[in-house]
């Protein structure tokens, strides 16, 4: 039985960083042009994480030209390069769909101050 | 015509997901298939026709008539017997996944996971009605038989009853993975039945 937990677990990354709900991250991504590959980064704020093992994902949304853009990542997939984390955010919720109506300053995130740092996992 | 003829009785063990090197998700179920015991021989002279009796689960429990079977062969009861048209095999071997391998093309047969007493909506795709503003015609299957014509209700007019625990066969599935130790099939998509079930894997689409 357990055979189906072994296979997913050779599927999932081990190198997968902490981050949190909140973060500002910068996904590389692998993007295949035509023949070629390359490793596109693509930076925003962690707004969801969804799921568990093989097949978690989390939503990456940041606002490019005045658009809202959000991706969803699955977390072990192979086209995820790289996960970096650019700033840790203080934030009290699980999923930060409410950033979607929100502008400007409203839209801002507080950053996770060194007294708080306990509390990342 | 299939080119090989082969067939395994296999557990559904569940499902999961996997990723090719391009970073695509596959939806998988993996089903552990053998190995399978060589009980009989049914060949067309003697059966009227040719297949292979296999057994899989071994037990010791077996009535008497299937006794004698097993001592016969000098095998050990199994639970589950099945019969499946396979070629080049003799009393005593045994049948494993080693028969398939990854980019092979399947069919899985397995009893579906049982509904219980169904309306017409779910068991028939019927469309219903609007239920809201007033109307009283929900999910009820209306006329099934008009007045004049055809004044009666056709045969095979679908109808609420049990729905599931059938025999359902999946066509078309293809192997992704064979691991051979732990007796396992990783196939790609669904396969009928609940966790633990007894499915059937039959070589070509």
């Amino acid at each position: 039985m357990n055979f189906l937990s072994a296979l997913e677990e050779t599927h999932k990354k081990g190198d997968i960083p902490v981050f949190n709900i909140g973060d500002t991250v910068r996904v590389h991504v692998r993007v295949v042009e035509g023949d070629k590959e390359r490793v596109q980064p693509y930076e925003g704020v962690v707004i969801a994480r969804h799921g568990g093992g093989v097949r978690e994902t989390f939503t990456v949304r940041k606002v490019s030209f005045g658009v809202g853009v959000e991706r969803i990542f699955p977390l072990h997939s192979p086209i995820v390069k790289l996960i970096e984390i650019i700033r840790r955010g203080d934030v009290r919720q699980a999923k930060l769909y409410y950033l979607r109506s929100k502008k400007g300053k409203d839209a801002k995130i507080k950053e996770k101050g060194r007294d708080q740092q306990h509390k990342a996992s | 015509m299939n080119a090989e003829r082969t067939g395994i009785i296999g557990k559904k063990l569940g499902m999961t997901q996997i990723f090719t090197e391009a970073g695509n998700v596959v939806p998988v179920t993996l089903i552990e298939a053998g190995p399978c015991s060589v009980i009989q021989i049914k060949t067309v002279e003697r059966d009227g026709y040719d297949s292979v009796k296999v057994g899989f689960i071994e037990t010791k429990k077996a009535n008497k008539p299937m006794k004698g079977i097993f001592e016969k062969s000098g095998l050990k009861p199994t639970r589950v017997i099945r019969e499946f048209p396979i070629d080049g095999l003799k009393v005593g071997d045994f049948v494993t996944v080693d028969r398939f391998a990854a980019g092979d093309v399947v069919k899985v047969a397995g009893v579906s996971k049982g509904k219980g007493f169904q309306g017409v909506m779910k068991r028939h795709n019927y469309a219903g009605g609007p239920g809201g503003h007033g109307s009283m015609f929900n999910r009820a299957p209306g006329s099934i038989g008009a007045s004049s014509f055809p004044s009666r209700v056709w045969k095979n007019k679908g109808m609420p009853g049990h729905m599931g625990s059938e025999r359902v066969t999946v066509r078309n599935l293809t192997i992704v993975g064979v691991r051979a130790e732990q007796n396992v099939l990783i196939v790609k998509g669904a396969v009928p039945g609940a966790k633990g079930d007894i499915v059937e894997i039959r070589k070509g689409f």
